[in-house]
């Protein structure tokens, strides 16, 4: 493994910028560490080696003719989630669906990466159009987890989580409905942000559930990540529903934490995530991070949320009702899968065989209980009472944040879990998701930074931070400082994977 | 599969004798904003297929809408001309059906929040008796692309080789209109429904928010009939005919499903609820859509755009901007054209006022502008066997042509020519001027030229005149209006010629 991979992308970039190395080397040894280890973790779907080495080498053209460098992280690698579109690379979502689609036009996020002198390696793997837990539901097979390989990464956002793990990546773009970019970083022992809603443009993300899906930064350290963020981030105009207000000030919040010191914030533990179902190594590591922020200076209480509970069920009507309506375009007329068109059959006998043949399981389920949900008669009852939780979860969210700053949990009930152990329970599999969906719901801003590893299995554990809508800078000052009196980024003494000769 | 109507009808006057109809009218307008309803593509009609398409209205994945101010802008003025209350706050939803021309299978349209609702339009019948329509709401949708079914007998998705798509017209703003039920019209509901939306046409035309040419498509109309026993207050089956692409057509459809419906009732057969599609070269219709499992559009608010909220000062600020409405207008033309009242209707049944009307504001003399419409124009629309507004000539076009004769830039002769190239779409008048070299030749020298020249050729009429024969002249201003192809002012060269003989 190259040392260059070791690196931050704080670290790369100055070396880049400097010109004490290159952002061609730097792609390479990714794209070596990839070919080195990906047969293994399978973190990527795509890799684009020329498209990335272009990049690379237009970047180090600029530098070299002295110009200034087109952001703070030009010349670092990405690993991009296979969700966003990429003018001329392959986008599936993990379907089959989409199998061969180049899409003819790039997401925001996919442009502004560009702009920003970003070096996008290739597309990550992640559950079937953002539904699942472990990545184990991608249609191109699972994301393992390169702390253990028998275990999931965590998903949807498995791959853009394992890229970093595996140290394939420095930086890496998830997607977070309902905890995609955040339990899969718990698990992996990285860094991941969900972003204020309407705080990255979903122009070009491949839509699951539109009044929740949110990109956001994936990086090994709280400083990357909202190096990251402030790159991605910001108003839109091709997104109606992006906040038209400057990016809140993360960067310097990563480095104002960084000094350690959290005196005078006021720190909110939410009583209903613990108890019955949290893995005891995963509260443990929970309650020594919240005891860490109190010798930071920080002012903990203890803040009770009750309709938290309620934000599963919620979730599971809102999200696939949306995506029933969102997923009915891959219908075979213009683009993507088209099966058993043999000139006889009807355009809706092609659509339905279609659908039947490029959908997996999980999305089928979801769309079938998007629709009844949705259906004349069942609608107040089970859309319409979802969205009244999320009223009364936004409530509660509201009326934490006159007590305190920011909120923390576990970010998941456990540390991962065995590939195929949950696959047969969608129930067991959706609890994953307990502890992040209430952000998602609201809307407003949360992370997950590792905490440490579970005393039972010397997995990594995530401490969910989360802040008020617009707020974002607050979780990245808690989150750095945490991260710096924990003894640095956790993946610094995570394993390191032997190459597959 | 022909479904082809022997159905029985009823005699018009027994239908009336037993039966109250009951008619809903629903009318989709096309607003012709520059761009779409949710993205920046253009939406002229008649362009290559699938050539004004982009993402967003293709609905690619990671595709997002974004709403066209304009065209909630011409949403609320509809609203204001048509007497409705305006929302504080209403959102779009999406409708969920599966069809090969919908891009995403849902049209993002309006539910139960549309952005205008309960109001009236007074529509004037030909006899000057006013009936008021109740206008339910005008919400605001998008519009979707268009199927062409190849092969089979009826141009039609049943029976067809195969079908091909174009997305030019997905995401056109679509307002649709929807009257409450109309009751009480009577024998008249079919003249009601046709001059309901006649009256509807002339005020979106006024609004300047529609090309509303039922023609193409841009205002269309889908006429819902039910009947009930004389006296009875429960609504009978409704039928919805769709198809409808001339305000004829409008009363034609609704009196023909009238005296079907009818016939069907006292065999003591029941009324199928489905859609029928109206066969303008018959004047039938047949059975379309079953829609007796109503549908289930599992409609929900459209998360991917934020609610629209027009504030109060927009709203007045917006109805400052209603134009004077077409009944108005005709009102007051009427009085100061001093026409009777047989006149003025006339003009109006031939579909002259507003034209005559607009032609004037643009700056012509009423008499000049009443004219051309009645006369050349009404021919050249007779020919073509159009309606006088279906014309590819403006009103604004017109007065140009008519302003060009009073400069003496054109005789009239010149100026029918104009009129025939504008027509042809050669372009506007002064294009069509150059480019067919039509000004009157008003320089003198060419013209002395001229008349030098036919005074050389024809020396022993030259030497009459000059003999004090003045009515000898007209021989050689003849030869020089031929030499001229016309172009010339006669009079001008008669000037000459005896200038040039003196």
């Amino acid at each position: 493994m190259s040392e260059l991979t070791r690196l931050t992308a704080a670290e790369l970039a100055a070396k880049i910028h400097s010109r004490e190395t290159t952002a061609v080397a730097v792609a390479q040894a990714h794209l070596e560490q990839i070919a080195a280890t990906d047969t293994d973790v399978h973190a990527f779907l795509h890799v684009d080696t020329e498209g990335a080495l272009a990049a690379a080498a237009a970047v180090d053209a600029a530098l070299d003719a002295g110009q200034a460098p087109a952001s703070p992280l030009a010349g670092v690698p990405l690993a991009l989630k296979d969700v966003f579109t990429t003018k001329g690379v392959p986008t599936t979502c993990g379907s089959k669906i989409l199998q061969g689609w180049i899409p003819p036009y790039d997401a925001t996020v996919t442009r502004r990466l560009r702009e920003a002198g970003i070096v996008i390696l290739g597309k990550t793997n992640m559950d079937e159009f953002a539904m699942g837990s472990s990545t184990e539901n991608s249609a191109y097979g699972p994301t393992r987890n390169p702390w253990d390989l028998h275990r999931i990464p965590g998903g949807s956002g498995g791959g853009s989580s394992a890229a970093l793990a595996a140290f394939q990546a420095p930086l890496s773009i998830g997607t977070d409905t309902g905890g995609s970019i955040r339990q899969p970083g718990a698990v992996t022992g990285t860094v991941g942000v969900k972003p204020t809603y309407g705080g990255v443009s979903r122009y070009g993300l491949v839509a699951f559930s539109s009044s929740l899906d949110q990109g956001g930064p994936c990086a090994r350290t709280v400083l990357d990540a909202a190096l990251l963020h402030e790159i991605i981030g910001g108003y839109d105009p091709l997104d109606s529903t992006s906040i038209n207000a400057p990016v809140p000030p993360v960067v310097a919040a990563a480095r104002e934490g960084a000094r350690a010191d959290l005196t005078g914030v006021r720190v909110g533990v939410v009583p209903e995530f613990r108890g019955e179902g949290y893995q005891p190594g995963v509260v443990g590591a929970f309650e020594t991070a919240v005891e860490q922020l109190r010798a930071l200076g920080a002012e903990i209480v203890e803040i009770p949320c009750p309709n938290f509970t309620y934000a599963l069920p919620a979730y599971y009507l809102i999200a696939p009702s949306e995506a029933s309506s969102n997923l009915a375009r891959f219908d075979a007329m213009r683009y993507g899968l088209r099966v058993d068109d043999d000139g006889a059959r009807s355009a809706e006998e092609v659509m339905s065989l279609t659908r039947e043949a490029g959908f997996g399981p999980e999305v089928k389920r979801r769309i079938m209980i998007g629709t009844y949900a949705l259906s004349s008669g069942y609608y107040d009852a089970y859309y319409g009472s979802a969205q009244k939780v999320r009223t009364l979860i936004t409530r509660d969210f509201e009326s934490a944040f006159q007590q305190v700053d920011v909120l923390v949990s576990p970010t998941t009930p456990t540390t991962a879990f065995k590939i195929g152990e949950r696959v047969d329970d969608p129930m067991a599999m959706y609890l994953a998701d307990l502890c992040t969906i209430p952000a998602n719901l609201a809307g407003n801003a949360a992370m997950s930074v590792p905490c440490g590893l579970a005393e039972e299995d010397g997995l990594p554990v995530g401490l969910q931070i989360m802040a008020p809508a617009l707020a974002d800078d607050r979780m990245y000052r808690v989150a750095a400082a945490y991260e710096a009196a924990r003894g640095g980024p956790l993946m610094d003494s995570a394993p390191r994977l032997e190459p597959v000769r | 599969m022909t479904t082809t109507d022997t159905a029985d009808l009823m005699d018009y006057d027994e239908v009336m004798a037993r039966f109250d109809p009951v008619l809903g009218l629903e009318v989709h307008v096309e607003l012709h904003t520059n761009t779409k309803m949710f993205c920046g593509c253009p939406t002229a009609f008649g362009a290559e297929p699938n050539t004004q398409v982009c993402p967003t209205c293709l609905g690619l994945p990671g595709s997002l809408p974004v709403v066209n101010g304009k065209g909630v802008e011409s949403a609320i003025r509809i609203g204001l001309a048509l007497n409705c209350e305006i929302a504080q706050w209403c959102r779009f939803a999406r409708k969920n059906y599966f069809y090969p021309d919908q891009p995403k299978n849902f049209q993002t349209s309006q539910y139960d929040e549309p952005i205008a609702f309960n109001g009236h339009l007074d529509v004037v019948l030909e006899d000057g008796e006013v009936f008021r329509v109740e206008i339910e709401r005008a919400h605001m949708e998008e519009d979707t692309g268009k199927s062409l079914h190849v092969g089979g007998a009826t141009g039609r998705i049943h029976g067809a080789d195969y079908s091909l798509l174009d997305y030019n017209r997905a995401g056109v703003p679509l307002i649709e209109i929807v009257t409450k039920p109309v009751v009480g019209a009577g024998e008249r509901a079919p003249e009601i429904a046709k001059a309901y939306v006649g009256a509807l046409r002339d005020l979106l035309r006024a609004l300047d928010v529609s090309d509303v040419r039922m023609d193409q498509g841009s205002l269309r109309c889908d006429a819902n009939v039910s009947l009930m026993p004389k006296g009875a207050s429960v609504f009978g089956t409704r039928t919805e005919t769709k198809n409808v692409n001339s305000l004829r057509s409008v009363e034609r459809a609704v009196r023909y499903e009238m005296r079907r419906h009818a016939a069907i009732l006292v065999d003591g057969g029941e009324i199928i609820q489905e859609t029928r599609h109206f066969d303008e070269a018959t004047g039938t219709t047949s059975a379309g859509r079953r829609k007796e499992t109503a549908e289930d559009y599992r409609y929900f608010p459209e998360p991917d755009l934020v609610p629209v909220a027009p504030s109060r000062e927009w709203v007045e600020q917006l109805r400052t901007t209603l134009p004077e409405l077409p009944w108005e207008r005709r009102k007051r033309v009427q009085q100061e054209w001093n026409l009777s009242d047989l006149e003025l209707r006339d003009l109006v049944s031939a579909g002259a006022l507003d034209l005559i009307a607009s032609t004037v504001d643009a700056g012509a003399p009423a008499d000049e502008a009443r004219s051309w419409w009645v006369s050349y124009l009404a021919q050249q629309a007779n020919s073509r066997g159009v309606e006088l507004d279906a014309l590819p000539i403006t009103p604004a076009q017109l007065a140009r042509v008519i302003a060009l004769i009073a400069e003496g830039a054109l005789t009239n002769k010149l100026a029918r020519q104009v009129v025939d190239g504008v027509l042809a779409g050669e372009g506007e008048p002064d294009e069509v001027v150059a480019a067919r070299g039509l000004k009157v030749v008003s320089d003198d020298s060419a013209l002395i030229a001229a008349v030098d020249e036919a005074l050389a050729a024809q020396p022993d009429v030259a030497e009459k005149i000059r003999g004090g024969k003045v009515q000898a002249a007209g021989a050689v201003v003849g030869a020089v209006m031929k030499a001229t192809k016309g172009q010339a002012d006669a009079k001008r060269v008669r000037e000459l010629v005896l200038e040039r003989c003196q």
